[in-house]
């Protein structure tokens, strides 16, 4: 049982990942971008074939970031440059990506055996964490990951370029008087995003020693369950009582700030928790997308409304 | 020296509804010039202003600065040099931004915006004093998400924001419309202010015919994409709201209206 939650707490870190790339898009950009169903198994590919070719463990993280950054600036690209809606531009990419993955990692599957070292077992990471077991490993390995991520995200956006680039989701007409070109702040919002999503596969290929074409499907809406649950989940804690001694606390808000990455994280844990309790309650796995998806839609009736609004007032 | 020279402007050119707003339409404004603009919906107000601002393509004619064309720059790209207010007071802030936020992001236009920290805490004072002197009670709000404010704060916000770093031209877009009348005459008057302070060259629509004789240097009316009335210096002192009014009213029959 303890296992279990703390594998499904391993699960919910790494996979707050793409929710911090869908929380660039969606949340600050307006962009709902499925580009990311096909980054996401990009990242993963890229990583499985480099570890059974024997490269570093560890070289594959910014490698991976590199090739999702190179999807997001396509994506951007067509939206941008070529003006497709970015609705569409996001189906090209991730229908492109599929080819361009089988391509990468030689077929549909690759797993890497249990010899190659993945980032939770390479000499760096054991010489560090050897005393502790595989699975605690890999709950402090993708804890301090991702805790960078955020602080380096809660950084970025309250640099300069994070400034603008939150600008142009809450009112685009502005950037452009500000003489800036609102396309490239949007391609590079997307290269992010995109890098973010990619560095996901790549750790979860690390995690489950294996690359699957089919591994991207219902990423997106993976992604957006867990931005909405966290932000609305998050909104509701600034508004409630609990948060009072919160409200003189200058410039409260929580898109941009780290209380959205935060929340970010909490809600992908808790749609991670959410699945396994479905599961453990007798559903079968094949059903697991079924029920992605049905709880995608709960979250967005019961709490949806509220974090629209809230997201695009 | 702004010029606006053999402009044409073909709205749904080749099609059933194909309209020719201007038709070799020209028009200069010195330097430090107070332009204010009056006619009735559909005379080219807007369109004017829009063509200035690289906001739509125009079919032929050119658009000067100093002599220079400025036809081939995109829209943002003459922002460099402009600053611009709207009708709608959300459309000149970001309304999930703070204030703070915003002055910050209106004081770095022309620079780079790079790794460096967004919010400068030193400037935090000079923007208090820039509120102060608006009189709106908006100094102590800097924290405070723009979305929050009245449409009159923003409006006033607005213009300092579009008028925070130095430039060449102003231009405002029916800016008072939708504002209360109070609200409106402090934003006019602040407007008038900030324009006479940073000798900018101003162009602003309006439908205030009071404003387009009290305010400025030079008034023009538009009609169906020409100027039929255009006074500056002495002879738009001696304009009364009531000559406007009068050439407004023929315009208006000439249309049916």
């Amino acid at each position: 049982m303890a296992d279990l939650l703390i594998s499904t707490l391993i699960q919910g870190l790494i996979y707050a990942l793409i929710s911090f790339g869908v929380y660039i898009t969606y949340s600050i950009l307006d962009f709902p971008d499925l580009g990311v169903d096909g980054t996401f198994p990009l990242g993963a590919a890229v990583t499985a074939i480099l570890l059974t070719r024997g490269v570093n463990a560890w070289l594959t993280l910014p490698i991976s970031l590199a090739a999702g950054a190179l999807a997001g600036l396509f994506t951007g690209f067509i939206h941008v440059r070529l003006k497709i809606r970015n609705l569409l531009a996001g189906i090209i990419t991730m229908t492109a990506l599929f080819s361009i993955n089988l391509y990468i990692a030689n077929g549909s599957n690759l797993t890497v055996d249990r010899g190659t070292d993945t980032i939770f077992t390479a000499p760096s990471t054991m010489s560090l964490l050897g005393g502790l077991t595989l699975m605690e490993r890999k709950l402090v390995v993708s804890l301090v990951l991702i805790l960078v991520v955020k602080l380096m995200l809660d950084l970025y956006f309250n640099t300069k370029s994070g400034l603008l680039l939150r600008a142009v989701g809450d009112n685009a007409d502005l950037v452009t008087t500000l003489a800036k070109d609102r396309g490239s702040v949007k391609m590079l919002g997307l290269v992010i995003s995109n890098a973010l999503v990619a560095l996901a596969g790549c750790v979860v290929c690390h995690e489950q020693r294996s690359f699957s074409a089919t591994m991207g499907t219902g990423q997106l809406v993976y992604g957006l369950a867990a931005v909405i649950i966290g932000i609305s989940l998050m909104n509701f804690y600034t508004a409630s009582p609990a948060a009072r001694g919160l409200r003189h606390v200058k410039g409260l808000r929580v898109l941009g700030s780290p209380r959205g990455t935060t929340a970010v994280i909490v809600g992908s844990i808790l749609y991670k928790l959410c699945i396994q309790l479905a599961l453990s309650m007798g559903l079968p796995p094949n059903m697991m997308k079924l029920i992605t998806a049905m709880l995608f839609l709960l979250v967005l009736v019961v709490s949806g409304r509220k974090g629209e609004e809230i997201i695009h007032a | 020296m702004l010029e606006m020279r053999d402009i044409t402007k073909v709205y749904n050119p080749g099609t059933i509804t194909e309209q020719r707003l201007f038709d070799h339409f020209s028009l200069k404004v010195e330097e430090g010039q107070f332009v204010a603009i009056v006619g009735s919906n559909g005379s080219g107000k807007t369109s004017l202003l829009n063509i200035i601002c690289g906001s739509i393509p125009i079919e032929g004619g050119d658009v000067l600065v100093g002599g220079t064309s400025i036809s081939k720059l995109k829209d943002y790209q003459r922002y460099a040099t402009m600053g611009r207010v709207y009708q709608n007071p959300a459309a000149g802030t970001c309304p999930n931004l703070t204030m703070l936020e915003n002055l910050s992001l209106a004081d770095n236009k022309g620079k780079s915006f790079g790794l460096s920290r967004a919010i400068n805490r030193r400037q935090v004072e000079q923007y208090r004093e820039q509120l102060l002197s608006l009189g709106l009670g908006l100094e102590d709000k800097l924290d405070v998400k723009m979305g929050a404010l009245s449409g009159g704060q923003r409006q006033a916000v607005s213009l300092l924001m579009a008028t925070m770093i130095p430039l060449k031209f102003l231009i405002l877009d029916e800016h008072t419309a939708a504002l209360d009348p109070k609200t409106a005459d402090t934003i006019m008057r602040l407007t008038d202010q900030v324009v006479r302070e940073k000798k900018l060259t101003a162009l602003m629509v309006t439908h205030n015919l009071r404003y387009a004789v009290e305010y400025g240097d030079r008034v023009l009316m538009m009609d169906r994409g020409h100027v039929v009335l255009d006074r500056a210096g002495e002879e738009k002192r001696n304009t009364s709201i009531d000559d406007i009014l009068t050439r407004f009213n023929q315009i208006s029959m000439e249309c049916g209206n």
